[in-house]
């Protein structure tokens, strides 16, 4: 038997080949080399095997502490996002219209935030929330209510948080209108003659049919919000003190700050390793509820 | 349960009607008993959905009034009505079990627990679903999801009616038959209205007692099947209704005699009351046009015979006209010419389409 | 052309789509795949066009070796289920699309496109857009989009299933009439043994991913070689009862006694399945020797020139097609009548074992 033979194909794809041995796998095994090796700068470079690797997972050492601490910020920061973007885009595309000329208005103002580059995002609401010339500080503390995200922890995460879901919220929300759209018209006609409720609506139809799309909405805020760098950097710079240093943040003051190589090499791999985990977790998920959804039976 | 009344109904998807073209659905005027098996028969685009949508509620009727029994129910929301409706593609809720299903609309409307429970079994003992009861209802097959679907309407003791908007098309040809007796069976055995809407006329015809032919927005005829089938009245009935359907040749009458093209057709009725001014057609069903030998009766040209397993279809011309007709099972005929031997109890003459009764003349001429 | 598929299999993870089929199709024949959903329609389409690469054996054009030759690089033309036409395009364009692709000159672009759109009668369609057409002339464009093309293989995928009843009457007695004029191979798919034996040409019946058999149309429908095939060929289903043959005659598992005559003689004793069609079956003995079956009336479905009378012949239900119309009581005791001359009778692994004279003789 012979197989598909057609070589121009092979052809078209090299660049990419090329692209991604430059772009990832190269990088990635200087980080690998890194990782095992220490240096005192000056080009010069000496084996420390897992060393790196073994500080790093060990709490009690200052290395390890930090890392733990700043995973569980991370951690925390992505639950707490999650808890809220979910139901939040949930909500909103349950009230966005389904037919009509406001349907392409609410679009666009959906897909606004998600058109601005992270870091201008950051700026943004650097001064919003400024309590001297921001108009969100400056009326939250004319409120009486005392408010300073450079030096209260509380209210840096608040701000943060604010951000985020400002700012991701309406992703979720248009990954769950196109499932929501996708339900035909006889699935609400037949809810109806069943005399369900519109809570029994929500539990029976919408969010079964949404559950695909949902997954993915938490899969990519999950991967995303874990990652955060740009915006918590420009907002707060991680702080006040260590209050908003999440993993990535950590991670630059390790290899760019204190030019520590080898443990920030050794970090991110950790790091990469979560991630491929989680997602890992999340394809394994996904794949199951496609294959019980195929599975026919007689 | 409940008689159907539409009272002077009559629906336009424009605003603002002004002429016939614009109604989807021109003005009816229906009565359908409490317990009966109709259908609405008819192609795409004659209006049988919009008039479905208005008795289950989903539409608003731009005139007229829809009573159940001798309530207005016009202006009641679809929830409001005490209908079911099993729609086109199997609608289940997929995280439920059939049980589940199944007592979905007895727990939205609050009754007991023990009482649903028993009148799930007993509605899954008629529908032969008791063997899934605790199965996901998700990963059942179209024809058992459309079972469901059925069940969910049949569980609510108040149903008024059900109605069924194509509910075989995506069924196989060897399950449509068991779900088409399964459906005759339960309406036998409850005694419910049920309406059936459907463009293919086995389904309609076999499922209903009564059906309704609907063409252009239009009922064109209301008949039993054997009635539709025997006295169409109109050519479109004539052709929708028969597979192949009713031959319909433009002829002209003299007397008690049609001429189609240079073909005489000695009629059994006489019909006087044609003005001349009218389109005069001639209708015969293949079934009552048999094929014989040359000489036997009108001289026809065989064209092609098809062979369609439990029968032989002739396609033959008369007078340059194409016809079908049905070939005798103990008939072979050589070459290509035969004659056709017509059935004058079934010939019928058709003036602008529509049905004329003609007088019976037997008796005089005999 | 000829296209011969030997022994071709496919296996998608441990699910086996196609099993061991052989196909030999001649050009300017016009090939029925009949068989239920998911019983392998698609799939051996989608191998006969080299849209899938088999997982065993191979597919010959002319005896060529085509196993692994994509489909860009075969003669192969599609219809499917769906209408599928490019809505912004007149019918016009979209039927000669795959004829601009191939660079054809304009004048025999124009002629080729005019023949299609007459013998598909979509003349006075040419210049509007596909979504303003019914679905009739729909379908219509997308097969005179495939016959324009002249490929050697026009693949047709269930093409009336999404249409109305009349409509798919008439494109089904015009499409015979079409296919003959071109010199392609047709297969056409179908879950309808009326639509195959409406189109005549070659049937294989098809029966979880395996072809049971192959051959003329009527022959197949009226010589089928086992259970399977009569089953997937018959509509209504086919009807059957069990009988016992012992001692020179025959207990039908409905307690009746039949007389071992005819097709009954020749067999060996042992279990049989009795299978026959149900306009064999009436409520009126036409002869002597009819067998008389004890039944029960399930419903009676009318259809104005005839009557389905479902029966309850003990564990066993039947259909008799039977001609006028008989309003029939449910519960109400009749005896229902076969013909001994049409019956077929089956092995206890399904294998054709013995048929009435009037198969042999047809």
């Amino acid at each position: 038997m012979t197989k598909i033979v057609n070589n121009r194909a092979w052809f078209f794809v090299l660049p990419v080949f090329a692209t991604v041995a430059f772009s990832a796998i190269l990088p990635l095994m200087t980080v690998v080399n890194y990782s095992v090796q220490d240096t005192f700068g000056n080009n010069q470079f000496f084996w420390n095997g897992i060393g790196w690797f073994q500080e790093l997972l060990d709490p009690s050492s200052q290395l390890g502490e930090q890392f733990l601490s700043s995973l569980l910020r991370t951690l925390l920061f992505s639950f707490i996002i999650l808890m809220i973007e979910i139901p939040l885009g949930i909500a909103v595309a349950l009230a966005m219209p389904r037919e009509g000329w406001t349907v392409a208005l609410c679009l666009v103002l959906m897909a606004l935030p998600l058109l601005i580059p992270w870091n201008v995002v950051g700026t943004i609401w650097q001064v919003f929330a400024r309590g001297d010339i921001g108009l969100l500080g400056w009326i939250v503390n004319r409120l009486g209510i005392d408010y300073n995200y450079t030096g209260d922890a509380l209210d840096a995460w608040i701000t943060i948080i604010v951000m985020d879901v400002w700012h991701w919220t309406s992703l979720v929300a248009l990954l769950c209108y196109a499932g929501l759209k996708s339900i035909p018209d006889a699935y609400y006609q037949a809810a109806r003659i069943d005399g369900a409720s519109r809570w029994a609506v929500f539990r029976t139809i919408q969010l079964p049919k949404m559950r695909r799309v949902l997954l993915i909405a938490v899969l990519l805020r999950f991967m995303d919000s874990f990652m955060i760098y740009t915006e918590p950097f420009v907002l707060t710079g991680g702080g006040p003190g260590n209050a908003t240093t999440f993993l990535s943040i950590d991670l630059v003051k390790l290899a760019l700050g204190q030019f520590d190589l080898g443990k920030a090499a050794a970090m991110s791999l950790v790091y990469n390793l979560i991630i491929l985990a989680v997602c890992w977790v999340f394809y394994t998920v996904m794949t199951n509820v496609d294959a019980e959804r195929e599975r026919v039976e007689a | 349960m409940a008689r159907i009344t539409l009272d002077h109904l009559a629906h336009a998807y424009n605003a603002d009607p002004r002429t016939a073209e614009d109604y989807a659905l021109k003005e009816i005027n229906h009565v359908w008993s409490q317990g009966g098996a109709y259908a609405l028969l008819g192609p795409s685009g004659c209006g049988k959905t919009t008039l479905l949508n208005i008795i289950s509620g989903l539409v608003r009727p731009t005139r007229g009034r829809v009573r159940f029994d001798d309530v207005d129910v016009t202006d009641l929301a679809t929830e409001a009505r005490n209908i079911a409706q099993v729609f086109q593609f199997p609608v289940v809720y997929d995280t439920m079990t059939v049980r589940e299903n199944l007592a979905f609309p007895l727990k939205n409307r609050h009754v007991p627990r023990d009482r649903t429970a028993q009148r799930v079994e007993e509605i899954a003992r008629l529908l032969d679903l008791t063997r899934v009861l605790d199965r996901k209802a998700s990963n059942l097959t179209a024809d058992m999801k459309q079972k469901i679907s059925l069940g969910r309407g049949l569980v609510r003791p108040d149903v008024a009616a059900i109605l069924f908007d194509e509910p075989l098309t995506v069924i196989d040809p060897h399950l449509k038959w068991q779900l088409r007796s399964t459906l005759k069976e339960i309406h036998r055995a409850l005694d419910i209205t049920m309406i059936y809407v459907t463009h293919d006329q086995t389904e309609a015809l076999t499922f209903a007692d009564k059906v309704v032919v609907m063409h252009d927005g239009a009922v064109v005829q209301t008949g039993t099947p054997d009635e539709l089938f025997e006295r169409p009245a109109h050519t479109f009935v004539g052709h929708f209704i028969g597979s192949p359907g009713m031959n319909i040749l433009p002829c002209r009458v003299e007397g008690a005699m049609a001429i189609v093209g240079t073909t005489m057709i000695p009629l059994h009725r006489a019909y006087r009351t044609l003005s001349g001014g009218e389109r005069i057609e001639l209708g015969i069903r293949p079934e009552f046009a048999l094929l014989q030998p040359k000489g036997a009766g009108l001289p026809v040209q065989i064209r092609r015979i098809d062979d369609i397993g439990r029968a032989r279809i002739a396609r033959v011309e008369m007078s340059g006209r194409p016809l079908a007709a049905s070939v005798p099972n103990d008939i072979s005929i050589e070459g290509n010419e035969a004659s056709l031997v017509l059935d004058p109890n079934h010939v019928h003459i058709y003036a602008n389409g529509h049905l004329v009764a003609g007088e019976d003349n037997r008796g005089r001429s005999a | 052309m000829t296209l011969t598929l030997e022994g071709v299999s496919k296996r998608v993870g441990a699910a086996t789509h196609i099993h061991d089929v052989h196909l030999t199709l001649e050009g300017g024949s016009l090939n029925v795949l009949l068989g239920a959903t998911l019983s392998g329609k698609t799939s051996l389409m989608r191998l006969m066009a080299g849209l899938d690469t088999p997982t065993s054996g191979r597919a010959l054009i002319d005896g060529e070796d085509v196993t692994g030759r994509p489909v860009q690089r075969r003669s192969v033309a599609m219809v499917y289920q769906q209408f599928i036409n490019y809505p912004s395009l007149t019918v016009y364009e979209n039927i000669a699309s795959p004829l601009r692709v191939s660079g054809l000159p304009r004048n025999e672009i124009d002629m080729r496109v005019r023949d299609a759109a007459k013998l598909l009668k979509l003349e006075p369609y040419l210049d509007r857009k596909p979504l303003n057409l019914s679905g009739g002339q729909q379908q219509r464009t997308a097969i005179a989009r495939a016959l324009v093309k002249r490929a050697d293989l026009v693949l047709l995928d269930e093409p009336l299933a999404n249409l109305d009843y009349k409509l798919r009457e008439e494109l089904r007695e015009e499409l015979p009439r079409v296919f003959a004029a071109s010199g392609a191979i047709f297969v056409y798919a179908t879950t309808e043994p009326s639509e195959a034996l409406l189109l005549g040409g070659n049937t294989a019946t098809l029966f979880e991913g395996r072809v049971t058999q192959f051959g003329p149309t009527p022959q197949i429908y009226r010589h089928p070689r086992d259970l399977i095939t009569a089953r997937v060929f018959s509509d209504p289903p086919l009807n059957t009862l069990k009988v016992t043959k012992a001692n020179g005659s025959a207990t039908m598992s409905t307690g009746g006694l039949i007389p071992a005559t005819g097709a009954l003689s020749a067999v060996p004793d042992g279990e049989y399945t009795v299978g026959f069609r149900a306009h064999h079956l009436t409520l009126d003995p036409a002869g002597a020797d009819e067998i008389a079956i004890p039944s029960v009336v399930s419903i009676a479905e009318i259809t104005g020139s005839e009557s389905y009378v479902h029966l309850d012949a003990s564990e066993h239900r039947l259909v008799a097609l039977v001609p006028g119309v008989r309003r029939l009581e449910p519960k109400s005791r009749v005896t229902a009548y076969l013909d001994p001359r049409h019956l077929f009778l089956f092995d206890v692994d399904g294998r054709l074992a013995a048929a009435g004279p009037a198969s042999k003789a047809a």
